[in-house]
């Protein structure tokens, strides 16, 4: 006996027209991508501690949190009304502040906080703090900067070193478009931008770029294969053939992050969400931007290439 | 490519018990002491406890080190028989500046200065630390060169680790880690510490402890001190300030031991103390030259005490009184015992979480992590059928060599971590997806099984590596730029990543051609 596969994502031979719909997609792109670099600066990214600074601390009181009178206690030391609430449930209190201006106040600040919380409701705990100072938060920002700056040249190297300059190019063109996007969905949701978030991006740009890989890996193999097919029926027939891939393996790490968008608790959701949306734009863009660049930057550049001797074997 | 000998069945399957085996010590004790039993660390954010992260106040070091150039030029100068002259330390521009008034005296006061250099780059290969240059006004500055500045700053971040080791060790916290990052911080990791409020505390004094004399002739309240002489605050009365000379008699750093005590007649908390033999020395030599005097005993340019001498003090102990309580005098005599920090501490950073947090968040990451496993296997299950099992036995070897890698190399388990190891195993199996879905191609296109296979995977092997190889780079440099948690977010990642060509490209491709040499006949279930 022989155990087949129950489901397909699309039947074999499907033969979908992606390229017609290739200025749909690109300017459908640019709008979301322009949108997101709007909201980019207004209203801009909710930074996280790692990057902004300041206090986050988090409480556990022993009965309901008497949120009266934990504010009143708590503006005695400066804190404003919005600073001070409900995470979670309902005995659990978190308390945010913006970065003090110099080290040792950031310092005094959370044994101030500390004080006022124990003593407003007696046998309040304390149960995580988070202070940052203001100059590790700029040099957190300035290494998750660099990491993300540095990752995306080190795509650009990998793409056209082992392909051709115009698919390095479209696959960074691709990727920039879509991190504009998670980070225009970052500005939306007003999800904190920490540390974290930059793994997601990461995330996200390792993952896409192995999609437009794949996806690119049978063009340049088709490129060889048919040469005379119309670049534009090729790339559709390219993007066809491993549609299948391209969707199952969106599918599989769509439902293992799916999990930690439900369960994760407060550090993981956000992270999670991102990916979410990353990983769906991720597989839009390898059909609708990625495959359409090539298109744009011309056949016989890419057939000459592709034709030229001493690059490696199609896979 | 498509046949597997019993040597490399073997060496797969090995692997991967090797790989069960090495899994082991996180679920249960060593059985025999001499084993090599390493585990998986859980990061703070697990397991509950505190992060500090402290900067070395640099710009202390340096100006330290020019007070103490300037006075030892200031000695040399006058030794060179020059009477009137300033030196004044300029921390700005890392120099000191000095001034001679005595025109003809200029040349002598050149070579004193270079003689004082001479002295302070001994046993260094004739490499000068400082520079001697003189400006058009007819001065004189000495310079710390750059080498000398990171050398003076590495030995003073250094001798703060110590001193930190030191303090911490002694409030009993167990299994603290401590360890240099970048140029002048310190990471100090506590755990299952929730309020490191005590330990900041003791963290943020220097404790340097000098025993002066009290300069009784100077009234403390003119604006000035005249020379030699400081005002500082006086600790038993607030808001006062007390004349003290500025010449140390005698330094902590001659401690052997201090230990918090109550006085017999009084009740009162104190701290005893005891004196190495240089220091009894010098504190019987003061006191008896000194009865009837008052000394102050200073502490962080604080005066803790000034007690009059009675009568010389020669057994080399001596005690401290001065408004203590029990904690206080407890919290000094730790300071006292691990010695004084070579310059000031700031805390830059801090990440303190209860243990109940942590729990939490381990069962968060527990969750997430099984029921995004389910979904993927279900989905290879019915998506791939058989080939998707095989992907399915693979996952579940990748998900145990990751385990033993991150375990042999005693690696940070940390939330973010576990969100890594759901995305790596979602990720692996696109390595399968790949081949299923080339082979079933090639299947389509006539070719013969076995032909179709050797192919599949053939083809795929390439485009497998590209993808990875991409993903691999950028978690690599978000491993080196990263800090905290998401470093183990980064590790997991790339772990995961090596582990899964393996299973995903030879444990799966073996479990088919296993499976094929048994079902010649059939079609491939694909």
């Amino acid at each position: 006996m022989s155990f087949r596969p129950l489901l397909r994502i699309v039947p074999d031979g499907t033969r979908i027209r992606f390229m017609r719909g290739r200025f749909f997609g690109v300017i459908t792109s640019a709008i979301v991508s322009t949108a997101s670099a709007v909201l980019f600066f207004y209203p801009g990214l909710n930074l996280g501690i790692d990057f902004a600074g300041g206090i986050v601390m988090e409480a556990r009181t022993p009965g309901p949190a008497d949120f009266g009178l934990l504010r009143t206690a708590l503006a005695a030391q400066g804190v404003r009304e919005s600073g001070v609430q409900r995470f979670g449930d309902e005995n659990s209190v978190a308390v945010r502040l913006g970065v003090q201006p110099t080290e040792a106040g950031n310092q005094a600040m959370v044994a101030k906080v500390r004080a006022a919380l124990e003593q407003a409701q007696p046998g309040t705990r304390v149960v995580r703090t988070d202070a940052v100072g203001a100059s590790v938060s700029a040099e957190l920002f300035q290494k998750g900067m660099l990491a993300l700056g540095i990752s995306m040249l080190m795509i650009l190297f990998y793409i056209w070193f082992r392909f051709e300059w115009q698919f390095a190019v479209g696959a960074v063109v691709t990727l920039l478009l879509d991190v504009t996007k998670a980070i225009g969905f970052l500005a939306l949701t007003r999800f904190e931008f920490d540390l974290v978030m930059i793994g997601a991006i990461l995330t996200i740009l390792g993952y896409s770029t192995n999609d437009k890989v794949v996806v690119y890996d049978r063009m340049r193999e088709n490129l060889r294969k048919y040469k005379t097919m119309p670049l534009r029926d090729l790339i559709d027939l390219s993007i066809n053939e491993t549609l299948n891939r391209t969707l199952g393996t969106s599918m599989t790490v769509f439902l293992a992050a799916l999990p930690l968008a439900l369960f994760g608790g407060a550090t993981l959701s956000g992270f999670a969400w991102v990916m979410l949306f990353g990983i769906v734009v991720g597989t839009a863009s390898s059909i609708y931007i990625a495959a359409p660049i090539l298109l744009f930057l011309g056949e016989n550049r890419l057939r000459r290439d592709a034709a030229a001797p001493g690059k490696p074997p199609a896979a | 490519m498509m046949y597997f000998s019993r040597l490399k069945t073997a060496l797969v399957l090995g692997a991967c018990v090797l790989g069960g085996l090495l899994c082991l010590p996180n679920l249960m004790p060593a059985p025999v002491s001499w084993l090599p039993w390493r585990t998986i660390h859980l990061g703070l954010d697990l397991r509950g406890g505190s992060y500090l992260l402290l900067e070395v106040d640099m710009n202390a070091v340096i100006r330290e080190r020019l007070d103490s150039l300037a006075d030892a030029a200031r000695t040399g100068l006058r030794r060179a028989g020059i009477v009137r002259f300033l030196v004044t330390p300029q921390p700005g521009q890392n120099r000191i500046a000095a001034r001679i008034d005595e025109p003809d005296k200029q040349d002598a006061a050149a070579a004193a200065l270079r003689e004082l250099i001479a002295a302070n780059s001994q046993g260094r290969g004739g490499r000068a630390d400082l520079d001697l240059d003189s400006l058009p006004d007819g001065s004189f500055t000495v310079t710390l060169s750059p080498v000398a500045l990171t050398e003076r700053g590495n030995a003073a971040v250094q001798q703060s680790i110590e001193i930190v080791r030191r303090r911490i060790d002694e409030t009993g916290v167990v299994d603290p880690q401590i360890a240099r990052q970048g140029e002048a911080r310190i990471v100090v990791q506590l755990p299952g510490i929730e309020d490191p409020g005590r330990i900041k505390e003791l963290l943020g004094k220097t404790a340097r402890m000098t025993f002066r004399m009290v300069a009784e002739d100077v009234n403390p309240r003119v604006a000035v001190p005249p020379p030699g002489v400081d005002f500082l605050a006086d600790e038993s009365i607030p808001g006062s300030k007390i004349a003290v000379r500025r010449r140390v008699d005698v330094d902590g750093a001659n401690l052997t031991d201090a230990r918090a005590g109550q006085n017999s007649q009084t009740g009162e908390w104190v701290v005893n103390f005891t004196f190495d033999s240089v220091g009894s020395r010098r504190f019987a030599d003061i006191s008896r030259a000194s009865v009837g005097h008052r000394f102050a005993i200073v502490l962080d340019d604080k005066v803790i005490s000034a007690p009059v001498i009675r009568e010389a003090i020669t057994g080399g102990r001596g005690q401290i009184s001065g408004h203590f309580d029990a904690k206080s005098a407890t919290d000094l005599a730790v300071l006292l015992r691990a010695g004084a920090l070579p310059a000031p501490l700031t805390v830059v950073e801090e990440r303190s979480v209860g243990p109940e947090l942590g729990a939490d968040a381990i069962r968060a990451g527990a969750i997430s992590l099984a029921v995004g496993f389910l979904l993927v296997i279900v989905y290879m299950g019915v998506f791939y059928g058989l080939f998707g099992l095989f992907a399915n036995v693979a996952l579940v070897a990748n998900l145990v060599l990751l385990i033993a890698v991150l375990s042999l190399f005693e690696a940070t388990l940390t939330l973010p971590g576990m969100a890594g190891i759901l995305l790596t195993l979602g990720m692996a199996v696109d390595a399968n997806i790949l081949i299923n879905e080339r082979i079933r191609e090639e299947v389509r296109n006539g070719r013969s099984p076995l032909n179709a296979m050797e192919t599949g995977y053939r083809r795929a092997l390439a485009t497998i590596i590209d993808s990875n190889a991409t993903a691999f780079l950028a978690h690599v440099m978000l491993f080196f730029f990263g800090a905290g948690p998401v470093r183990g977010f980064a590790v997991t990642i790339t772990v995961g990543i090596a582990t899964s060509l393996f299973t995903a490209v030879m444990l799966a491709r073996m479990l088919m051609v296993r499976w094929y040499a048994a079902n010649r006949q059939q079609p491939l279930p694909v």
